[in-house]
């Protein structure tokens, strides 16, 4: 990989993407030796309403913090798909909720789509982690950082109870992206 | 050995960077964007046998800081917008009683309420005459969550120095995003303590210009009793309105800073040595700035970025000189053209200053300035 | 023999500011004696205060003295207590500083019952400016701001302390020189966020406005208005009507701030 990558998650406040993209960030830029950055919309979004979190990769210094032309999008809500898809690239990757989102953005973009939300709660067992489910996914698709980093990652950030939970939301969000891949 | 790193958000390494400048002691009050800043006070604190207090309002907390200062104790206070306004009440104190403090101020939107939550720059006058009467200014504008924390030292550091409040400013992009950070070690980062007195405690002025611009500064608690007030006051600390001591006191305060420029200004060149379109920017515009310039270089224009890393005092003696020589600055700035009139006031007209100004909540972005050099060059 | 207070009054910082009949003097005096009665250090002991008449106490007192800006003697205050709890801290000031401007500092100092004690010296008005009312002026009473007489309803400091959180609040007046200290050393020996309210006069700005016709009718008032409390338990109604109670309000241990605080830090570290 050279020059950027650009990710976003978006979906509604309180779905826990401000974490998804620090904790992608975080395996970037601590474990897979790359440069990251990672800024959020904050305020009134941050408490319910779309919300989005944007991730810079690089292997060079990242200047300008925020997305210019978007490589990956992560969209949990319809309204985060309507709000944030307008300036993801041409062939772009987009991963959607296929429960929740159901009027695509029109575009050459490769989508994938999933129940994402439904996985979480589901077949994990907890809502809370569709995050990491999403997170998974999100490696899977874009290949910009390793899985190992990925998951190191993940576990360093969440709450001993919970890291086998976290572990398997991971996985299987990971997998399930790859087997949905056109 | 491996150095400690970090992933984290500006804020955060603004307080890490003061911790690791030997603050103990922090008072604030809670406001959007920089409330993080307290949060980690409060946790690392009283692990290091400091003190964190949340105050009333924005007025008190300054206050308090100039409080604890004067018992020896390196204060810090976080705030943004409608905080710093309250704020600078007190600033103007700490400026003419001549006592350490650091103010971390992050910039969003306003005037008033403004924009809780949206990035601006639009404070740097504010950091220079936000308080009334003639007063040295210290300001530093960081790009960065490592230089934040760098930075946030050497304002510790500059107001130990020099005995006068110190702002460090970040805008809201910078305070908020994260970033890899690697901790100094300790001892690799100078940290500056402020001079203490020489003389016994009955010889002791708090203002004796024969230790020269910046006298020594006793604690509070200590065996030196001496007395402080916010009016023009003798060499004793005593109020007075004698013409001739009050003009030297002014005038001292002022030079204090303006004399030692060129140690506390501080700044970074890029790609500057043959560019005819010269970038000034700071905090998060600068950013934009360098990936224009790399861009700009592509496409055969020559373009370099002088980035400000201390506003205040302001370059005007580089920016001078660089002016003899090249063809247009360009000035990028979240607000309305407040960098920008510093520049044309340095320049002499020796060159056009072509700003870009956005106070819609949204940062400036490369494609922006990139399509002004094309325009200008 | 006579009490000595020079051996607490700066050399050379006299005469003092204030005017023939200002009751601030006698606070001062009063103050004085306390801190010697006490046998504080000098070394350790902070004296802060905000802006007017009242104010100008500290740079007379040989100890650590903060004057600081209009109202903020308590924030300033905090600051010097946090970061040396070790200190004795005593700050001083006019009515229209502590009440009015510095209402908001004042009210949370009470609240949090840090350990300090606050002097505040009641002369129902603003000396220092000019005469205008402050928020201790009397409904009626004349002021260069009120020439049809004050349509506002006055504070009692006393029960403002109270209100806010204070665990001792004592009020004595300027005609009762002697007891003033003795409020004062047990303010300052109680551990929380102690206030004396002394009334206080000015004849300056109000008395003359006002109808005084000299300092010693201003001072018959307080002589006049105040009971002490003992006495005043044993009062109608009726015969406390205008009247003022002195002597200690009201008194109580609570935890105290900087105490409260060192357990953060011993939770702090233990949390490590
Ligand atoms: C911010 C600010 N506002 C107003 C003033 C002007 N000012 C100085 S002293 C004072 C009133 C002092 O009255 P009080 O506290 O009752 O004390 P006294 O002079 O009566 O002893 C005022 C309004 C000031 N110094 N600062
Ligand atoms: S103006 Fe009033 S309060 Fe001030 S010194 Fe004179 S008498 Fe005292």
């Amino acid at each position: 990989m050279s020059g950027r990558y650009e990710l976003r998650f978006s979906g509604a406040g309180g779905q826990g993407l401000i974490l998804a993209g620090v904790i992608m960030a975080e395996a970037a830029s601590i474990y897979d030796g790359k440069q990251a950055v990672q800024s959020q919309s904050y305020g009134p979004e941050a408490r319910g309403g779309a919300s989005k979190s944007e991730v810079i990769i690089s292997d060079g210094p990242i200047d300008y913090p925020k997305a210019t032309v978007v490589d990956a999008l992560l969209a949990l809500t319809q309204e985060a798909c309507d709000k944030y898809s307008h300036d993801l690239k041409e062939g772009g990757i987009l991963l959607i909720d296929s429960d929740l989102v159901t009027k695509e953005p029109v575009g050459n973009f490769k989508v994938t789509k999933f129940n994402i939300t439904n996985t979480a709660k589901n077949e994990i067992g907890r809502e809370i982690v569709t995050n990491i489910v999403a997170l998974g996914a999100m490696v899977a698709l874009t290949g910009v950082i390793s899985k190992e980093s990925a998951e190191k990652a993940v576990l360093a950030r969440v709450p001993e109870a919970f890291l086998e939970l976290n572990k398997k939301a991971f996985n299987v969000g990971y997998e399930k992206a790859l087997a949905a891949q056109k | 050995m491996a150095k400690k790193v970090a992933f984290m958000q500006g804020n955060e390494a603004g307080a890490h960077g003061a911790l690791y400048a030997g603050c103990k002691f922090f008072a604030g009050y809670p406001i959007t964007p920089s409330t993080e800043v307290a949060e980690v006070m409060s946790a690392e604190l009283p692990k290091v046998g400091g003190k964190f207090i949340q105050m009333e309002d924005e007025i008190g907390a300054m206050a308090a800081l100039i409080g604890a200062s004067l018992t020896g104790t390196k204060a810090l206070t976080s705030t943004s917008g409608p905080g710093f306004s309250l704020k600078q009440e007190n600033i103007g104190y700490a400026c003419i009683t001549e006592v350490p403090c650091v103010i971390f101020n992050v910039m969003r939107g306003g005037p008033s309420t403004g924009m809780p939550t949206g990035p601006s720059q639009s404070d740097i006058m504010s950091a220079k005459w936000g308080t009334h009467g003639d007063h040295p200014a210290i300001c530093l504008v960081p790009a960065s969550v490592q230089e934040i924390f760098e930075e946030t030292v050497r304002a510790f550091n500059l107001s130990e120095k020099y005995r006068t409040p110190v702002t460090i400013m970040p805008d809201e992009i910078v305070a908020h995003m994260r970033e890899r950070i690697v901790f100094p070690e300790p001892g690799e980062l100078e940290v500056i303590n402020r001079t203490a007195p020489s003389v016994p405690p009955e010889k002791y002025k708090p203002y004796d210009t024969s230790f020269g611009d910046v006298p020594p500064l006793a604690a509070f608690g200590t065996n030196y009793r001496f007395h402080v007030t916010g009016l023009n006051k003798m060499e004793d600390g005593f109020p007075t309105t004698k013409a001739a001591i009050v003009q030297a006191e002014e005038e001292r305060q002022v030079r204090k800073v303006e004399a030692n420029a060129d140690d506390i200004i501080k700044y970074e060149e890029y790609l500057m040595d043959d560019a005819d379109i010269v970038v000034v920017a700071f905090g998060s515009t600068s950013r934009s700035a360098r990936f224009a310039v790399n861009e700009a270089r592509k496409q055969g224009i020559k373009a370099g970025l002088f980035r400000l890393i201390t506003f205040w005092p302001f370059p005007e003696k580089q920016l001078l000189a660089l002016s003899k020589k090249v063809k247009a600055f360009i000035t990028p700035e979240m607000n309305l053209g407040m960098c920008t009139g510093v520049v044309k006031g340095c320049i002499e007209g020796n060159a056009p200053v072509h700003g870009i100004f956005r106070v819609d909540g949204e940062p400036i972005n490369p494609g922006q300035i990139l399509d002004k050099m094309k325009e200008v060059k | 023999m006579a009490f000595d207070y020079d051996k607490y009054i700066r050399p050379g910082k006299l005469p003092h500011i204030w005017c023939p009949g200002c009751g601030h003097g006698i606070v001062m005096k009063g103050l004085i004696r306390a801190i010697d009665s006490l046998g504080l250090d000098k070394n350790n002991t902070a004296i802060v205060s905000g802006i007017g008449c009242a104010s100008r106490l500290p740079g007379y007192i040989d100890c650590c003295t903060l004057h600081t800006a209009h109202g903020r003697a308590a924030a300033f205050a905090t600051g010097v207590k946090m970061a040396k709890p070790e200190m004795n801290v005593i700050l001083c000031g006019g009515d229209g500083d502590g009440t009015a401007i510095g209402g908001n500092h004042f009210i949370h100092a009470c609240r949090r019952n840090i350990d300090m004690t606050y002097i505040i010296m009641n002369n129902n008005i603003y000396g220092m400016t000019g005469g205008q009312f402050s928020p201790c002026t009397p409904t009626g009473a004349k002021a260069s701001t009120t020439p049809y007489g004050n349509p506002d309803p006055a504070f009692d400091v006393a029960k403002l302390a109270i209100g806010a959180g204070a665990t001792f609040v004592a009020r004595g007046t300027a005609y009762h020189a002697t007891q003033i200290d003795k409020l004062i050393a047990e303010a300052i020996q109680h551990k929380g966020f102690s206030v004396v309210e002394i009334l206080d006069d000015c004849p300056t700005t109000y008395g003359r406005r006002n109808k005084f016709k000299s300092v010693i009718e201003m001072m018959n008032r307080l002589k006049d208005i105040a009971v002490p409390v003992k006495a005043a338990e044993k009062m109608t109604p009726e015969q406390l009507e205008g009247k003022v109670l002195t002597g200690v309000l009201y008194k109580q241990e609570k935890p105290e701030y900087t105490t409260e605080y060192a357990k953060v830090i011993e939770r702090a570290k233990g949390a490590k």
